[in-house]
Protein backbone atom coordinates (compact mmCIF):
# COMPACT_ATOMS: atom_id res chain seq x y z
CA UNK A 1 0.00 0.00 0.00
CA UNK A 2 2.71 2.49 -0.91
CA UNK A 3 1.35 3.69 -4.21
CA UNK A 4 -1.14 6.51 -4.18
CA UNK A 5 -1.83 6.72 -7.90
CA UNK A 6 -4.39 3.92 -8.02
CA UNK A 7 -7.50 4.19 -5.86
CA UNK A 8 -6.41 2.42 -2.71
CA UNK A 9 -9.49 3.42 -0.77
CA UNK A 10 -11.76 1.12 -2.75
CA UNK A 11 -9.42 -1.80 -2.54
CA UNK A 12 -9.06 -1.37 1.15
CA UNK A 13 -12.76 -1.08 1.70
CA UNK A 14 -13.35 -4.14 -0.43
CA UNK A 15 -10.76 -6.12 1.50
CA UNK A 16 -12.17 -5.38 4.88
CA UNK A 17 -15.72 -5.58 3.62
CA UNK A 18 -15.73 -8.75 1.52
CA UNK A 19 -13.07 -11.03 2.82
CA UNK A 20 -13.03 -10.17 6.50
CA UNK A 21 -16.56 -9.73 7.55
CA UNK A 22 -17.92 -10.34 11.03
CA UNK A 23 -16.71 -13.50 12.70
CA UNK A 24 -13.69 -13.84 10.49
CA UNK A 25 -12.37 -10.49 11.67
CA UNK A 26 -13.14 -11.28 15.29
CA UNK A 27 -11.33 -14.55 14.98
CA UNK A 28 -8.32 -12.89 13.44
CA UNK A 29 -8.09 -10.49 16.34
CA UNK A 30 -8.52 -13.19 18.92
CA UNK A 31 -5.81 -15.35 17.41
CA UNK A 32 -3.43 -12.43 16.98
CA UNK A 33 -4.04 -11.33 20.54
CA UNK A 34 -3.42 -14.84 21.80
CA UNK A 35 -0.12 -15.04 19.94
CA UNK A 36 0.98 -11.65 21.25
CA UNK A 37 -0.05 -12.54 24.79
CA UNK A 38 1.98 -15.74 24.59
CA UNK A 39 5.08 -13.87 23.46
CA UNK A 40 4.52 -11.24 26.13
CA UNK A 41 4.33 -13.86 28.87
CA UNK A 42 7.48 -15.52 27.60
CA UNK A 43 9.29 -12.18 27.49
CA UNK A 44 8.04 -11.29 30.97
CA UNK A 45 9.41 -14.56 32.35
CA UNK A 46 12.74 -14.03 30.64
CA UNK A 47 12.99 -10.45 31.93
CA UNK A 48 12.10 -11.58 35.43
CA UNK A 49 14.72 -14.33 35.39
CA UNK A 50 17.49 -12.06 34.10
CA UNK A 51 16.59 -9.17 36.37
CA UNK A 52 16.31 -11.17 39.55
CA UNK A 53 19.14 -13.50 38.67
CA UNK A 54 21.57 -10.69 37.88
CA UNK A 55 22.54 -9.88 41.49
CA UNK A 56 23.71 -13.45 41.91
CA UNK A 57 25.70 -13.28 38.70
CA UNK A 58 27.51 -10.13 39.76
CA UNK A 59 27.97 -10.85 43.47
CA UNK A 60 31.44 -11.63 44.85
CA UNK A 61 32.44 -15.08 45.99
CA UNK A 62 32.30 -14.09 49.63
CA UNK A 63 28.80 -12.64 49.36
CA UNK A 64 27.62 -15.72 47.54
CA UNK A 65 28.92 -17.95 50.31
CA UNK A 66 27.38 -16.02 53.16
CA UNK A 67 24.23 -14.22 51.94
CA UNK A 68 23.84 -16.43 48.84
CA UNK A 69 23.96 -19.65 50.86
CA UNK A 70 26.05 -21.47 48.27
CA UNK A 71 26.91 -24.98 49.45
CA UNK A 72 30.08 -25.20 51.46
CA UNK A 73 33.33 -24.93 49.52
CA UNK A 74 31.80 -23.13 46.53
CA UNK A 75 32.98 -19.64 45.67
CA UNK A 76 31.25 -18.90 42.41
CA UNK A 77 27.91 -19.60 40.87
CA UNK A 78 29.19 -21.91 38.16
CA UNK A 79 30.18 -24.46 40.77
CA UNK A 80 26.52 -24.77 41.72
CA UNK A 81 24.84 -24.31 38.35
CA UNK A 82 27.22 -26.65 36.52
CA UNK A 83 26.45 -29.85 38.44
CA UNK A 84 22.76 -28.91 38.55
CA UNK A 85 22.61 -28.52 34.77
CA UNK A 86 24.51 -31.78 34.45
CA UNK A 87 22.11 -33.61 36.78
CA UNK A 88 19.07 -32.12 35.08
CA UNK A 89 20.21 -33.09 31.61
CA UNK A 90 21.29 -36.55 32.72
CA UNK A 91 17.99 -37.33 34.43
CA UNK A 92 15.94 -36.00 31.51
CA UNK A 93 18.06 -37.75 28.91
CA UNK A 94 17.76 -41.12 30.63
CA UNK A 95 14.03 -40.61 31.03
CA UNK A 96 13.72 -39.76 27.36
CA UNK A 97 15.81 -42.74 26.33
CA UNK A 98 13.58 -45.03 28.36
CA UNK A 99 10.26 -43.46 27.42
CA UNK A 100 10.55 -42.78 23.69
CA UNK A 101 10.92 -46.35 22.39
CA UNK A 102 8.14 -47.55 24.67
CA UNK A 103 5.90 -44.65 23.71
CA UNK A 104 6.50 -45.18 19.99
CA UNK A 105 5.80 -48.88 20.45
CA UNK A 106 2.54 -48.22 22.25
CA UNK A 107 1.55 -45.59 19.70
CA UNK A 108 2.23 -47.97 16.82
CA UNK A 109 0.34 -50.73 18.55
CA UNK A 110 -2.64 -48.44 19.02
CA UNK A 111 -2.55 -47.00 15.52
CA UNK A 112 -1.61 -50.02 13.43
CA UNK A 113 -1.81 -53.31 15.29
CA UNK A 114 -4.48 -53.44 17.96
CA UNK A 115 -8.10 -54.24 17.17
CA UNK A 116 -10.11 -51.03 17.35
CA UNK A 117 -11.78 -51.69 20.70
CA UNK A 118 -8.52 -52.64 22.43
CA UNK A 119 -6.75 -49.65 20.88
CA UNK A 120 -9.32 -47.27 22.33
CA UNK A 121 -8.94 -48.89 25.75
CA UNK A 122 -5.18 -48.63 25.77
CA UNK A 123 -5.31 -45.05 24.54
CA UNK A 124 -7.65 -44.22 27.39
CA UNK A 125 -5.39 -45.79 30.02
CA UNK A 126 -2.36 -43.92 28.68
CA UNK A 127 -4.29 -40.65 28.80
CA UNK A 128 -5.26 -41.40 32.38
CA UNK A 129 -1.59 -41.73 33.22
CA UNK A 130 -1.16 -38.10 32.15
CA UNK A 131 -3.78 -37.01 34.66
CA UNK A 132 -1.93 -38.35 37.70
CA UNK A 133 -0.39 -35.46 39.68
CA UNK A 134 3.37 -35.51 39.96
CA UNK A 135 3.20 -35.58 43.76
CA UNK A 136 1.52 -38.93 43.51
CA UNK A 137 4.23 -40.14 41.17
CA UNK A 138 6.78 -38.84 43.69
CA UNK A 139 5.17 -40.70 46.58
CA UNK A 140 4.82 -43.87 44.59
CA UNK A 141 8.36 -43.62 43.25
CA UNK A 142 9.91 -42.93 46.63
CA UNK A 143 7.91 -45.39 48.74
CA UNK A 144 6.99 -48.25 46.45
CA UNK A 145 9.19 -48.22 43.42
CA UNK A 146 12.53 -47.26 44.99
CA UNK A 147 12.84 -50.25 47.34
CA UNK A 148 11.82 -52.63 44.57
CA UNK A 149 14.10 -51.32 41.82
CA UNK A 150 16.96 -50.94 44.30
CA UNK A 151 17.48 -54.70 44.06
CA UNK A 152 17.49 -54.47 40.29
CA UNK A 153 20.00 -51.62 40.34
CA UNK A 154 22.26 -53.49 42.74
CA UNK A 155 22.15 -56.48 40.42
CA UNK A 156 22.81 -54.33 37.32
CA UNK A 157 25.71 -52.64 39.12
CA UNK A 158 27.08 -56.07 40.00
CA UNK A 159 26.95 -57.16 36.36
CA UNK A 160 28.54 -53.93 35.15
CA UNK A 161 31.25 -54.22 37.79
CA UNK A 162 32.38 -57.48 36.28
CA UNK A 163 33.55 -55.46 33.26
CA UNK A 164 37.16 -54.56 34.00
CA UNK A 165 37.83 -50.87 34.44
CA UNK A 166 34.26 -50.08 35.36
CA UNK A 167 33.30 -49.20 38.92
CA UNK A 168 29.59 -48.88 39.52
CA UNK A 169 28.09 -48.26 42.94
CA UNK A 170 24.45 -48.82 43.80
CA UNK A 171 22.50 -47.76 46.86
CA UNK A 172 20.27 -50.22 48.63
CA UNK A 173 17.68 -47.50 49.27
CA UNK A 174 16.98 -47.02 45.57
CA UNK A 175 16.93 -43.25 45.99
CA UNK A 176 19.13 -42.74 42.96
CA UNK A 177 18.96 -40.85 39.70
CA UNK A 178 18.11 -44.07 37.88
CA UNK A 179 14.93 -44.46 39.93
CA UNK A 180 14.01 -40.81 39.45
CA UNK A 181 14.55 -41.18 35.71
CA UNK A 182 12.32 -44.24 35.56
CA UNK A 183 9.54 -42.29 37.25
CA UNK A 184 10.15 -39.33 34.92
CA UNK A 185 9.94 -41.73 32.00
CA UNK A 186 6.54 -42.95 33.19
CA UNK A 187 5.43 -39.36 33.57
CA UNK A 188 6.40 -38.30 30.06
CA UNK A 189 5.17 -41.51 28.46
CA UNK A 190 1.56 -40.31 27.92
CA UNK A 191 2.42 -37.11 26.09
CA UNK A 192 4.90 -38.81 23.78
CA UNK A 193 2.48 -41.66 23.15
CA UNK A 194 -0.49 -39.39 22.48
CA UNK A 195 1.33 -37.13 20.05
CA UNK A 196 3.04 -40.04 18.24
CA UNK A 197 -0.24 -41.88 17.93
CA UNK A 198 -1.91 -38.88 16.32
CA UNK A 199 0.98 -38.51 13.89
CA UNK A 200 0.97 -42.20 12.98
CA UNK A 201 -2.77 -42.15 12.43
CA UNK A 202 -2.30 -39.35 9.92
CA UNK A 203 0.01 -41.32 7.68
CA UNK A 204 -1.52 -40.89 4.24
CA UNK A 205 -3.47 -44.02 3.23
CA UNK A 206 -1.89 -43.55 -0.17
CA UNK A 207 1.59 -44.27 1.17
CA UNK A 208 0.54 -47.21 3.28
CA UNK A 209 -1.20 -48.71 0.28
CA UNK A 210 1.86 -48.05 -1.86
CA UNK A 211 3.89 -50.18 0.53
CA UNK A 212 1.21 -52.87 0.78
CA UNK A 213 0.95 -53.10 -3.00
CA UNK A 214 4.67 -53.82 -3.17
CA UNK A 215 4.14 -56.82 -0.93
CA UNK A 216 5.00 -55.29 2.40
CA UNK A 217 4.12 -57.01 5.65
CA UNK A 218 2.53 -54.97 8.38
CA UNK A 219 5.87 -54.21 9.98
CA UNK A 220 7.32 -53.23 6.60
CA UNK A 221 4.43 -50.86 6.01
CA UNK A 222 5.26 -49.29 9.34
CA UNK A 223 8.92 -49.09 8.45
CA UNK A 224 8.58 -47.73 4.92
CA UNK A 225 5.54 -45.50 5.23
CA UNK A 226 4.51 -44.82 8.81
CA UNK A 227 7.79 -44.22 10.66
CA UNK A 228 9.43 -41.98 8.04
CA UNK A 229 6.25 -39.95 7.83
CA UNK A 230 5.95 -39.71 11.61
CA UNK A 231 9.61 -39.07 12.30
CA UNK A 232 9.44 -35.32 12.78
CA UNK A 233 6.25 -35.71 14.79
CA UNK A 234 7.91 -38.22 17.09
CA UNK A 235 10.83 -35.86 17.60
CA UNK A 236 8.43 -33.08 18.49
CA UNK A 237 6.64 -35.42 20.86
CA UNK A 238 9.91 -36.41 22.49
CA UNK A 239 10.81 -32.76 22.93
CA UNK A 240 7.49 -32.07 24.63
CA UNK A 241 8.29 -34.95 26.95
CA UNK A 242 11.84 -33.73 27.46
CA UNK A 243 10.52 -30.30 28.38
CA UNK A 244 8.40 -31.85 31.07
CA UNK A 245 11.23 -34.06 32.31
CA UNK A 246 13.62 -31.11 32.50
CA UNK A 247 11.25 -29.08 34.61
CA UNK A 248 9.75 -31.82 36.76
CA UNK A 249 10.12 -30.96 40.42
CA UNK A 250 8.09 -32.94 42.90
CA UNK A 251 8.80 -36.43 41.66
CA UNK A 252 12.55 -35.86 41.65
CA UNK A 253 12.47 -34.04 44.96
CA UNK A 254 10.65 -36.90 46.65
CA UNK A 255 12.75 -39.69 45.19
CA UNK A 256 16.29 -38.53 44.69
CA UNK A 257 18.81 -38.35 47.46
CA UNK A 258 20.70 -35.31 46.11
CA UNK A 259 24.33 -34.46 45.59
CA UNK A 260 26.18 -31.87 43.54
CA UNK A 261 28.69 -33.94 41.64
CA UNK A 262 29.45 -34.39 37.97
CA UNK A 263 28.84 -38.07 38.39
CA UNK A 264 27.63 -40.85 36.14
CA UNK A 265 26.94 -43.07 39.17
CA UNK A 266 23.25 -43.13 38.41
CA UNK A 267 22.53 -46.06 40.75
CA UNK A 268 24.09 -44.42 43.81
CA UNK A 269 22.61 -41.88 46.20
CA UNK A 270 23.98 -38.42 46.99
CA UNK A 271 25.39 -37.93 43.50
CA UNK A 272 23.27 -35.59 41.37
CA UNK A 273 20.48 -33.10 41.70
CA UNK A 274 18.20 -31.37 39.19
CA UNK A 275 17.64 -27.63 38.96
CA UNK A 276 13.92 -27.67 39.60
CA UNK A 277 14.20 -29.97 42.60
CA UNK A 278 17.09 -27.93 44.00
CA UNK A 279 15.08 -24.71 43.76
CA UNK A 280 12.03 -26.27 45.36
CA UNK A 281 14.19 -27.75 48.11
CA UNK A 282 16.05 -24.54 48.95
CA UNK A 283 13.43 -21.94 48.34
CA UNK A 284 11.52 -22.11 51.65
CA UNK A 285 14.66 -21.30 53.63
CA UNK A 286 16.06 -18.67 51.30
CA UNK A 287 15.94 -14.90 51.32
CA UNK A 288 17.83 -12.00 49.74
CA UNK A 289 20.80 -13.02 47.62
CA UNK A 290 20.01 -16.70 48.16
CA UNK A 291 16.78 -16.21 46.22
CA UNK A 292 18.73 -14.49 43.45
CA UNK A 293 21.03 -17.50 43.31
CA UNK A 294 18.05 -19.80 42.91
CA UNK A 295 16.55 -17.61 40.22
CA UNK A 296 19.87 -17.65 38.39
CA UNK A 297 19.76 -21.45 38.36
CA UNK A 298 16.18 -21.12 37.10
CA UNK A 299 17.52 -18.98 34.29
CA UNK A 300 19.88 -21.79 33.41
CA UNK A 301 16.92 -24.17 33.21
CA UNK A 302 15.06 -21.72 30.99
CA UNK A 303 18.04 -21.49 28.67
CA UNK A 304 18.57 -25.26 28.35
CA UNK A 305 14.89 -25.83 27.70
CA UNK A 306 15.00 -23.27 24.90
CA UNK A 307 18.21 -24.73 23.52
CA UNK A 308 16.77 -28.24 23.51
CA UNK A 309 13.69 -27.03 21.64
CA UNK A 310 15.77 -25.23 19.06
CA UNK A 311 17.89 -28.30 18.59
CA UNK A 312 14.75 -30.33 17.97
CA UNK A 313 13.48 -27.84 15.42
CA UNK A 314 16.78 -27.92 13.66
CA UNK A 315 16.72 -31.72 13.52
CA UNK A 316 13.21 -31.65 12.11
CA UNK A 317 14.02 -28.93 9.57
CA UNK A 318 17.24 -30.52 8.38
CA UNK A 319 15.50 -33.11 6.23
CA UNK A 320 12.53 -31.02 5.26
CA UNK A 321 13.12 -31.80 1.59
CA UNK A 322 12.35 -35.43 2.32
CA UNK A 323 9.53 -34.81 4.76
CA UNK A 324 5.94 -35.84 4.17
CA UNK A 325 4.88 -32.36 3.13
CA UNK A 326 4.62 -32.33 -0.66
CA UNK B 1 6.32 -63.77 -16.58
CA UNK B 2 2.78 -62.80 -17.40
CA UNK B 3 0.02 -65.03 -16.14
CA UNK B 4 -3.68 -65.38 -16.69
CA UNK B 5 -6.30 -64.68 -14.08
CA UNK B 6 -9.65 -66.44 -13.82
CA UNK B 7 -12.36 -64.95 -11.68
CA UNK B 8 -15.32 -67.15 -10.81
CA UNK B 9 -18.58 -65.92 -9.30
CA UNK B 10 -16.99 -63.27 -7.19
CA UNK B 11 -19.08 -61.34 -4.67
CA UNK B 12 -17.35 -58.48 -2.86
CA UNK B 13 -18.49 -57.01 0.41
CA UNK B 14 -17.70 -54.04 2.62
CA UNK B 15 -19.01 -55.41 5.90
CA UNK B 16 -22.64 -56.26 5.14
CA UNK B 17 -22.79 -54.11 2.03
CA UNK B 18 -22.42 -56.06 -1.18
CA UNK B 19 -20.48 -53.79 -3.51
CA UNK B 20 -19.97 -56.13 -6.45
CA UNK B 21 -21.95 -59.23 -7.35
CA UNK B 22 -21.36 -62.32 -9.41
CA UNK B 23 -18.36 -61.38 -11.52
CA UNK B 24 -16.78 -64.07 -13.68
CA UNK B 25 -14.10 -63.21 -16.18
CA UNK B 26 -10.83 -64.28 -17.69
CA UNK B 27 -7.90 -61.90 -17.97
CA UNK B 28 -5.45 -62.96 -20.67
CA UNK B 29 -1.72 -62.90 -20.12
CA UNK B 30 0.35 -60.28 -21.94
CA UNK B 31 -2.64 -58.21 -22.80
CA UNK B 32 -4.27 -55.03 -21.61
CA UNK B 33 -7.71 -55.36 -20.10
CA UNK B 34 -9.71 -52.18 -19.45
CA UNK B 35 -12.52 -51.78 -16.92
CA UNK B 36 -15.05 -49.09 -17.70
CA UNK B 37 -18.33 -48.10 -16.11
CA UNK B 38 -20.08 -45.31 -14.24
CA UNK B 39 -18.76 -44.04 -10.94
CA UNK B 40 -19.50 -46.24 -7.95
CA UNK B 41 -20.09 -49.41 -9.95
CA UNK B 42 -17.21 -51.16 -8.20
CA UNK B 43 -14.36 -51.04 -10.71
CA UNK B 44 -11.79 -50.06 -8.08
CA UNK B 45 -13.27 -52.49 -5.61
CA UNK B 46 -13.04 -55.34 -8.07
CA UNK B 47 -9.54 -54.38 -9.17
CA UNK B 48 -8.34 -54.38 -5.58
CA UNK B 49 -9.65 -57.87 -4.96
CA UNK B 50 -7.32 -59.13 -7.70
CA UNK B 51 -4.29 -58.59 -5.47
CA UNK B 52 -6.05 -58.81 -2.10
CA UNK B 53 -5.57 -55.12 -1.40
CA UNK B 54 -9.28 -55.13 -0.71
CA UNK B 55 -8.67 -56.99 2.54
CA UNK B 56 -6.87 -54.15 4.28
CA UNK B 57 -10.19 -52.35 4.72
CA UNK B 58 -11.78 -53.54 7.98
CA UNK B 59 -14.79 -55.75 7.35
CA UNK B 60 -14.09 -56.16 3.65
CA UNK B 61 -14.27 -59.70 2.31
CA UNK B 62 -15.08 -61.73 -0.78
CA UNK B 63 -16.91 -64.87 -1.83
CA UNK B 64 -15.93 -66.83 -4.89
CA UNK B 65 -12.63 -67.52 -6.54
CA UNK B 66 -9.78 -65.57 -8.05
CA UNK B 67 -7.31 -67.94 -9.68
CA UNK B 68 -3.93 -67.12 -11.10
CA UNK B 69 -2.75 -69.97 -13.34
CA UNK B 70 -5.14 -72.22 -11.48
CA UNK B 71 -4.03 -71.27 -7.98
CA UNK B 72 -6.80 -69.76 -5.85
CA UNK B 73 -5.43 -66.47 -4.52
CA UNK B 74 -7.87 -66.66 -1.63
CA UNK B 75 -6.89 -70.21 -0.72
CA UNK B 76 -6.21 -70.96 2.95
CA UNK B 77 -2.46 -71.30 2.62
CA UNK B 78 -1.90 -68.35 0.29
CA UNK B 79 -0.09 -65.40 1.83
CA UNK B 80 -1.64 -62.07 0.76
CA UNK B 81 1.80 -60.49 0.95
CA UNK B 82 3.07 -62.95 -1.66
CA UNK B 83 0.03 -62.25 -3.84
CA UNK B 84 0.75 -58.53 -3.80
CA UNK B 85 4.36 -59.18 -4.69
CA UNK B 86 3.37 -60.92 -7.88
CA UNK B 87 0.46 -58.64 -8.68
CA UNK B 88 1.61 -55.04 -8.51
CA UNK B 89 -0.53 -51.95 -8.39
CA UNK B 90 -0.42 -48.35 -9.57
CA UNK B 91 -2.83 -45.92 -7.97
CA UNK B 92 -4.98 -43.07 -9.13
CA UNK B 93 -2.85 -40.43 -7.46
CA UNK B 94 0.92 -40.78 -7.82
CA UNK B 95 2.23 -41.91 -4.44
CA UNK B 96 6.03 -42.11 -4.33
CA UNK B 97 7.34 -42.36 -0.78
CA UNK B 98 8.02 -38.73 0.08
CA UNK B 99 10.81 -39.53 2.51
CA UNK B 100 12.79 -41.50 -0.05
CA UNK B 101 14.99 -40.50 -2.95
CA UNK B 102 14.06 -41.47 -6.50
CA UNK B 103 16.53 -44.33 -6.33
CA UNK B 104 15.23 -45.61 -3.00
CA UNK B 105 11.68 -45.39 -4.27
CA UNK B 106 12.50 -47.70 -7.13
CA UNK B 107 14.25 -50.09 -4.75
CA UNK B 108 11.59 -49.87 -2.03
CA UNK B 109 9.83 -53.08 -3.01
CA UNK B 110 13.05 -55.01 -3.52
CA UNK B 111 14.43 -54.03 -0.15
CA UNK B 112 11.37 -55.35 1.65
CA UNK B 113 11.63 -58.63 3.46
CA UNK B 114 15.18 -57.63 4.40
CA UNK B 115 16.46 -58.74 1.05
CA UNK B 116 20.09 -57.85 0.50
CA UNK B 117 21.07 -56.61 -2.90
CA UNK B 118 24.54 -55.62 -3.99
CA UNK B 119 25.28 -52.06 -4.95
CA UNK B 120 25.87 -52.84 -8.61
CA UNK B 121 22.78 -55.05 -8.88
CA UNK B 122 20.78 -52.25 -7.31
CA UNK B 123 22.17 -49.75 -9.81
CA UNK B 124 21.28 -52.02 -12.69
CA UNK B 125 17.80 -52.60 -11.35
CA UNK B 126 17.20 -48.88 -10.85
CA UNK B 127 18.30 -48.15 -14.38
CA UNK B 128 16.34 -50.94 -16.01
CA UNK B 129 13.18 -50.16 -14.04
CA UNK B 130 13.37 -46.45 -14.78
CA UNK B 131 14.08 -47.20 -18.43
CA UNK B 132 11.14 -49.55 -18.40
CA UNK B 133 8.99 -46.71 -17.14
CA UNK B 134 10.42 -44.26 -19.71
CA UNK B 135 11.76 -42.07 -16.94
CA UNK B 136 15.48 -42.79 -16.96
CA UNK B 137 16.58 -39.91 -19.18
CA UNK B 138 14.64 -37.39 -17.15
CA UNK B 139 15.95 -38.39 -13.72
CA UNK B 140 19.30 -40.09 -14.25
CA UNK B 141 21.15 -37.02 -12.97
CA UNK B 142 19.12 -36.63 -9.81
CA UNK B 143 18.53 -40.11 -8.48
CA UNK B 144 19.28 -38.96 -4.96
CA UNK B 145 16.72 -36.18 -4.97
CA UNK B 146 13.33 -36.84 -3.34
CA UNK B 147 10.72 -38.47 -5.53
CA UNK B 148 8.15 -35.92 -4.47
CA UNK B 149 10.09 -33.25 -6.33
CA UNK B 150 9.07 -34.66 -9.72
CA UNK B 151 6.10 -33.55 -11.79
CA UNK B 152 2.86 -35.48 -11.43
CA UNK B 153 3.41 -37.41 -14.64
CA UNK B 154 6.98 -38.22 -13.68
CA UNK B 155 5.85 -39.30 -10.22
CA UNK B 156 3.33 -41.65 -11.77
CA UNK B 157 6.02 -43.16 -13.99
CA UNK B 158 8.24 -43.46 -10.92
CA UNK B 159 5.43 -45.43 -9.28
CA UNK B 160 5.28 -47.66 -12.32
CA UNK B 161 9.05 -48.13 -12.15
CA UNK B 162 8.72 -49.02 -8.48
CA UNK B 163 5.98 -51.51 -9.27
CA UNK B 164 7.90 -53.25 -12.08
CA UNK B 165 11.15 -53.30 -10.10
CA UNK B 166 9.80 -56.22 -8.06
CA UNK B 167 9.09 -58.05 -11.32
CA UNK B 168 5.42 -58.78 -10.84
CA UNK B 169 3.41 -60.96 -13.18
CA UNK B 170 0.43 -58.67 -13.34
CA UNK B 171 0.13 -54.91 -13.10
CA UNK B 172 -3.11 -53.36 -11.89
CA UNK B 173 -3.70 -49.67 -12.63
CA UNK B 174 -6.56 -47.71 -11.14
CA UNK B 175 -7.14 -44.62 -13.26
CA UNK B 176 -3.39 -44.04 -13.54
CA UNK B 177 -3.79 -40.97 -15.73
CA UNK B 178 -6.69 -39.18 -14.12
CA UNK B 179 -4.42 -36.77 -12.25
CA UNK B 180 -2.22 -36.09 -15.27
CA UNK B 181 -2.09 -33.67 -18.21
CA UNK B 182 -2.62 -34.94 -21.79
CA UNK B 183 1.12 -35.17 -22.58
CA UNK B 184 1.90 -37.22 -19.47
CA UNK B 185 -1.18 -39.30 -20.20
CA UNK B 186 0.12 -40.13 -23.66
CA UNK B 187 3.51 -41.01 -22.18
CA UNK B 188 1.85 -43.46 -19.80
CA UNK B 189 -0.32 -44.92 -22.55
CA UNK B 190 2.75 -45.53 -24.69
CA UNK B 191 4.38 -47.12 -21.71
CA UNK B 192 1.41 -49.43 -21.19
CA UNK B 193 1.77 -50.61 -24.77
CA UNK B 194 5.41 -51.48 -24.12
CA UNK B 195 4.75 -53.09 -20.76
CA UNK B 196 2.23 -55.51 -22.17
CA UNK B 197 5.09 -57.34 -23.92
CA UNK B 198 6.05 -58.58 -20.47
CA UNK B 199 3.13 -58.11 -18.13
CA UNK B 200 -0.55 -58.75 -17.86
CA UNK B 201 -2.11 -55.33 -17.42
CA UNK B 202 -5.49 -54.38 -16.03
CA UNK B 203 -6.47 -50.74 -16.17
CA UNK B 204 -9.49 -48.89 -14.83
CA UNK B 205 -10.34 -45.76 -16.76
CA UNK B 206 -13.10 -43.22 -17.12
CA UNK B 207 -11.68 -42.12 -20.41
CA UNK B 208 -13.38 -44.02 -23.21
CA UNK B 209 -10.78 -43.00 -25.79
CA UNK B 210 -8.09 -44.25 -23.49
CA UNK B 211 -9.76 -47.62 -23.11
CA UNK B 212 -10.13 -47.80 -26.89
CA UNK B 213 -6.51 -46.77 -27.45
CA UNK B 214 -4.69 -48.98 -25.01
CA UNK B 215 -6.73 -52.07 -24.30
CA UNK B 216 -7.19 -55.37 -26.06
CA UNK B 217 -10.27 -56.36 -24.14
CA UNK B 218 -12.77 -54.21 -22.29
CA UNK B 219 -15.10 -55.05 -19.43
CA UNK B 220 -18.13 -52.88 -18.81
CA UNK B 221 -19.48 -52.69 -15.25
CA UNK B 222 -22.77 -51.13 -14.28
CA UNK B 223 -24.90 -50.54 -11.26
CA UNK B 224 -28.69 -50.77 -11.13
CA UNK B 225 -29.07 -47.99 -8.56
CA UNK B 226 -27.59 -46.63 -5.36
CA UNK B 227 -27.18 -49.29 -2.72
CA UNK B 228 -27.32 -52.04 -5.32
CA UNK B 229 -24.23 -54.09 -6.10
CA UNK B 230 -22.23 -53.42 -9.25
CA UNK B 231 -22.17 -56.13 -11.91
CA UNK B 232 -20.12 -57.07 -14.91
CA UNK B 233 -22.42 -56.39 -17.82
CA UNK B 234 -20.28 -57.38 -20.76
CA UNK B 235 -16.70 -58.20 -21.60
CA UNK B 236 -15.33 -58.55 -25.10
CA UNK B 237 -12.67 -57.45 -27.56
CA UNK B 238 -12.29 -53.70 -27.19
CA UNK B 239 -13.18 -53.12 -30.83
CA UNK B 240 -16.40 -55.07 -30.38
CA UNK B 241 -17.38 -53.27 -27.18
CA UNK B 242 -16.97 -49.90 -28.88
CA UNK B 243 -18.66 -50.81 -32.15
CA UNK B 244 -21.16 -53.63 -31.74
CA UNK B 245 -21.71 -54.47 -28.08
CA UNK B 246 -24.27 -57.12 -27.27
CA UNK B 247 -25.91 -55.23 -24.44
CA UNK B 248 -27.95 -52.09 -24.82
CA UNK B 249 -26.50 -50.63 -21.58
CA UNK B 250 -22.97 -50.97 -22.91
CA UNK B 251 -23.87 -49.27 -26.14
CA UNK B 252 -25.54 -46.41 -24.27
CA UNK B 253 -22.55 -45.98 -22.02
CA UNK B 254 -19.82 -46.05 -24.64
CA UNK B 255 -21.75 -43.73 -26.91
CA UNK B 256 -22.25 -41.28 -24.06
CA UNK B 257 -25.95 -41.97 -23.45
CA UNK B 258 -26.39 -42.99 -19.86
CA UNK B 259 -29.41 -44.88 -18.74
N1 LIG C 1 -13.81 -48.38 1.97
C1 LIG C 1 -15.11 -48.56 1.64
N2 LIG C 1 -16.00 -48.86 2.60
C2 LIG C 1 -17.31 -49.04 2.28
N3 LIG C 1 -17.79 -48.94 1.05
C3 LIG C 1 -16.96 -48.63 0.05
C4 LIG C 1 -15.57 -48.43 0.29
N4 LIG C 1 -14.97 -48.14 -0.88
C5 LIG C 1 -15.95 -48.16 -1.80
N5 LIG C 1 -17.14 -48.46 -1.26
C6 LIG C 1 -18.43 -48.59 -1.98
O1 LIG C 1 -18.32 -49.60 -2.95
C7 LIG C 1 -18.98 -49.22 -4.14
C8 LIG C 1 -18.02 -49.29 -5.30
O2 LIG C 1 -17.00 -48.33 -5.12
P1 LIG C 1 -15.73 -48.23 -6.06
O3 LIG C 1 -14.80 -47.25 -5.46
O4 LIG C 1 -15.21 -49.58 -6.31
O5 LIG C 1 -16.37 -47.63 -7.39
P2 LIG C 1 -15.62 -47.22 -8.73
O6 LIG C 1 -16.32 -47.93 -9.82
O7 LIG C 1 -14.17 -47.39 -8.62
O8 LIG C 1 -15.99 -45.68 -8.82
P3 LIG C 1 -15.11 -44.50 -9.43
O9 LIG C 1 -15.23 -44.64 -10.89
O10 LIG C 1 -15.78 -43.28 -8.93
O11 LIG C 1 -13.71 -44.66 -8.92
C9 LIG C 1 -19.54 -47.82 -3.90
O12 LIG C 1 -20.90 -47.94 -3.57
C10 LIG C 1 -18.75 -47.32 -2.74
O13 LIG C 1 -19.52 -46.45 -1.96
MG1 LIG D 1 -12.47 -46.05 -8.53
Amino acid sequence: MTTTASPPATTRRRRSGDTERGMSRVFRWISTAAAVLLLAVLAAVAVFLVQRGLPALTASGEELQTAGRLPRGMTHLGQLVGPLVFGTLLAAAIALLLATPVAVGIALFISHYAPRRLAAGIGYVVDLLAAIPSVVFGLWGGRTLAPVVADVWVWVAGVLNSIPGLEVRATATGRSLATASVVLAVMILPIITAVSREVFLQTPKLHEEAALALGATRWEVVRTAVLPFGRSGVISAAMLGLGRALGETMAVLMILSPGLLYSFQIFDSGQQQTIAAYIANQFPESSGLAVNVLIATGLALFVITMAVNMLARWIVARRKEFSGAN
Amino acid sequence: MAQRIDVKDLNIYYGDFMAVQGVSMTIDPKSVTAFIGPSGCGKSTFLRTLNRMHEVIPGAHVEGKVEMEGVDLYGPDVDPVAVRRSIGMVFQRPNPFPTMSIRDNVLAGVKLNNKRISRSDADDLVESSLRGANLWNEVKDRLDKPGSGLSGGQQQRLCIARAIAVKPQVLLMDEPCSALDPISTLAIEDLIQELKQDYTIVIVTHNMQQAARVSDRTAFFNIAGTGKPGRLIEMDETATIFSTPKEKATEDYVSGRFG
